[in-house]
């Protein structure tokens, strides 16, 4: 079993749903909201409760894009990149993150498992574009210097609390 | 509490016109997803704090205790006025004034001169074009609109079902479950002429009608909130905005075709809606909207609120279905039609967001008034989310008909930066672009649909004369692609093919074959796909190849787009049109702009690059290729 998980936290979730099936989904996002991924255990735990094939919990965690199977950072950071965001230039915001927090490759989390970096098909903010999200805070207007300034800033606070 | 009658509402809804009509101040602090963005609820918490330490009581509900010593102080958050890009806004009435980009530290002059003193504080009104505007009524961006769907959006409180009521909310409920027979709401929701505002357009009550026919233990109401087209919020704007007159129209859809069950589908992204729709299905249960024997009728009709997980393809109703079963979202064969086997196979009614939204205007003023609205096929009014390259960005609401001109201009307030206008971008990924051509046509669903393009759930991103627009397909197939379900061969691998080569001719790798390719692509995928994702996943690529192929042919041709990759000719300042006003030298990333303020510049072509920033910024359209 993964470290920081309680199975008596992930029954109560599934329980709470009535262990019906058709709440799988349901189930899986307050399971997310509450450890930020599924791990392995718990989908497989999930499976049992519900009395479903793993394999079927699995097909369903990987179809949709909100699911993560692989363990987030503290801060998960959205950059929107709809049409609206797009055509205001959010690109250059994602690639700016991304070299400041040395990802490279696939990779999405920083080596200190601080950030997520993520893009998202569209916010809603379309009129305050290109718009970010840290922890589903809304950031408007966004620049490549000003969505760094503000990485840096939670960063700093981070090691200032750790210090 | 004892079971809500057909009497007690009657009472309670004179009760709370009394209250609303009594109310001396109102305070409405817009809490729309963008303004709290912008910091409205601070705004809020502000007002409320500070209003207590003053010892002004001010109420935040419509239905409170103190009624007697009541001081007519009340504060509240409104939906979304549309206008998002001037937010946080704080409109008082009925006073009827309007402040934008009100700050905290706004808020003690509010209190003072505008909440206890009657003064309009000037700086904080809107102003365009020099002219400052009081209120709502004469903002250019709003004036020009016809509000229906969203005509209580930033006028009343969008959490308080009471105040709903008060304006006229459930009252189509009423008429609906003691006035009227299923057959006779089916009509009337035909003879309005109501077509499903999700993009399709399907007749409503045609709908309604096939399910109420079909005879089944069950049956189902679900409606379509996983707004997922990027650039498109009309529903969120709906559904955090007014979320009482969507489970209106559920209820009656219910009523309508013998349905008890509803269910809401939500976008996980839209936290906001999908927690005023929690808080809204709990007061209206709580009061008797909702549940067994609603007033006393002998219909029940209960509530749930799935959110979706991320998946585009689940705003396909198959798909969608399949999702609310807890299974992965993806379409499948039709027939069997949703009316006929829908959610759990049973008949459902499954209708989007405004399309509900619509419904109790339709049964409270009847079919006609809403058929005089709009064209003669295409009835009723349709939001928009106006967005991308133009000056006025937000939320709008327009008869059917209206033309593009009037959106883009009048009320968008045309292209910003004073650049031209090159098209507009209208259904998302499965919409096609229109152009200069096309200004002046009326908005409706089969005018757009001939031109290749839809009306889809409404988003226009307008796009100016420096978008590359063969960047603007390989976005939307990017989106697409990434979306396909993987279910169907031509949309998973037909799309893959289709994005490779745009990403080739982006980068001035393509040929002329592969244009052709694009073009028999295109034709093969919208023909043999299982369903609508990937059935007009190819219109934007269409369309542009129609209106745009000139640029296609920079990149495949010239190996060079003059958007993408810059201008290859020199730039030149006019010196007749330049009136040195020293923008472009501001502007220049090189530097290589020179010239005393109020005289002509020139541009060093040895440090030029071309990149045309100049160009963009020049108010006097002195700047030109030589």
């Amino acid at each position: 079993m993964s470290i920081g998980i309680s199975m008596e936290r992930v029954d109560e979730i599934i329980n709470s749903y009535g262990a019906l099936r058709h709440h799988l989904i349901a189930i899986m996002q307050d399971i997310q909201a509450e450890y930020k991924y599924l791990d392995p255990s718990v989908l497989e735990r999930i499976a049992e409760k519900l009395n479903i094939g793993v394999a079927k919990v699995y097909s369903v965690a990987t179809f949709y894009e909100n699911f993560s199977l692989e363990a987030k950072g503290k801060y998960i950071i959205k950059v929107c990149d709809g049409t609206a965001c797009h055509v205001r230039k959010s690109e250059p915001i994602y690639k700016a993150l991304r070299s400041y927090l040395g990802l490279e490759g696939k990779q999405k989390t920083s080596a200190d498992r601080l950030f997520t970096l993520e893009t998202v098909a569209c916010l809603g903010a379309c009129s305050l574009a290109p718009a970010m999200t840290v922890n589903d805070e809304v950031y408007a207007k966004m620049t490549p210097e000003t969505a760094v300034a503000l990485i840096e800033k939670l960063k700093r606070k981070e090691e200032f609390e750790n210090a | 509490m004892p079971k809500m009658t057909r009497g007690d509402f009657q009472d309670l809804r004179a009760e709370a016109k009394e209250l609303l009509f009594r109310q001396r101040r109102q305070v409405l602090v817009c809490g729309g997803t963008a303004c709290i963005a912008s910091g409205a609820m601070k705004v809020y918490e502000y007002l409320k704090e500070e209003c207590a330490r003053r010892g002004i009581e001010i109420s935040v509900d419509l239905k409170h205790e103190t009624d007697d010593d009541d001081t007519g102080f009340h504060l509240k958050k409104s939906g979304c006025h549309g206008f998002c890009e001037i937010g946080p806004l704080v409109s008082i009435q009925p006073l009827n004034v309007l402040y934008t980009h009100v700050k905290v530290e706004d808020c003690d002059e509010i209190i003072e001169r505008t909440i206890l003193g009657d003064e309009i504080i000037e700086r904080l009104l809107y102003t365009g074009n020099g002219k400052t505007c009081l209120n709502r009524d004469q903002i250019p961006f709003c004036k020009n609109q016809y509000r229906v769907v969203l005509r209580n959006s930033g006028l009343t409180d969008a959490e308080d079902m009471w105040e709903y009521v008060a304006m006229g909310g459930y009252s189509a409920l009423e008429k609906a479950l003691f006035e009227m027979t299923d057959v006779e709401i089916c009509r009337e929701i035909s003879d309005s002429g109501l077509r499903g505002r999700g993009g399709g357009g399907f007749p409503t009550g045609r709908k309604w009608e096939s399910v109420r026919r079909n005879v089944a233990d069950v049956k189902y109401v679900v409606c379509n909130g996983d707004e997922g087209d990027p650039g498109a919020f009309m529903d969120q704007g709906i559904m955090e905005g007014s979320p009482h007159s969507v489970i209106e129209g559920m209820i009656i859809a219910g009523v309508a075709t013998g349905a008890t069950e509803g269910y809401i589908y939500v976008r996980a992204e839209y936290p906001l809606a999908v927690e005023r729709l929690r808080s809204a299905i709990a007061k209206a249960e709580e009061a008797g909207f909702l549940g067994d024997d609603i007033m006393g009728s002998g219909h029940s009709f209960h509530m749930h609120i799935n959110r979706g997980a991320g998946a585009f393809v689940c705003g396909e109703g198959s798909a969608l279905t399949a999702s609310i079963e807890g299974k992965r979202g993806m379409p499948r064969v039709k027939p069997p039609r949703t009316v006929d086997k829908g959610l759990w196979a049973r008949p459902t009614v499954l209708n989007n967001v405004e399309t509900y939204a619509n419904v109790p205007l339709i049964i409270t003023n009847g079919a006609e008034w809403f058929a005089s609205i709009g064209t003669e096929k295409s009835s009723g009014t349709k939001v928009f989310a106006l967005t991308g390259n133009v000056v006025n960005t937000g939320l709008i609401e327009v008869p059917m008909g209206t033309t593009l001109r009037e959106v883009i201009f009048d009320i968008g307030g045309g292209i910003k930066d004073g650049k031209k206008f090159k098209a507009v971008q209208i259904g998302g990924p499965s919409g096609g672009c229109l152009t200069e051509e096309h200004l002046d046509m009326g908005l409706d669903y089969d005018s757009l649909k001939k031109l290749g393009a839809m009306i889809g759930s409404g988003g226009l991103v307008v796009m100016d004369e420096d978008t590359c627009m063969v960047e603007v397909a390989r976005f939307f197939m990017h989106f697409t692609q990434n979306e396909s379900c993987g279910k169907c061969v031509p949309c998973r691998e037909g799309t893959r093919r289709m994005l490779e080569i745009l990403e080739k001719i982006v980068a001035n790798e393509g040929t002329l074959e592969d244009l052709d390719m694009l073009e028999e692509l295109s034709a093969t995928i919208t023909e043999t796909a299982l369903c609508g994702l990937g059935q007009s996943a190819c219109k934007p690529v269409q369309s542009t190849l129609k209106h745009f192929r000139n640029e296609y042919l920079a990149h495949v041709v010239d190996k060079h787009c003059p958007h993408c990759n810059g201008r290859k000719k020199e730039l030149q300042i006019d010196p007749e049109l330049c009136r040195g006003c020293g923008k472009c030298k501001n502007q220049c990333p090189m530097e290589a702009i020179d010239g005393q303020i109020r005289m002509p510049h020139t541009i060093d072509t040895t440090k030029c690059v071309k990149c045309g920033a100049c160009w963009g910024t020049c108010p006097f359209g002195a700047i030109r290729e030589e």
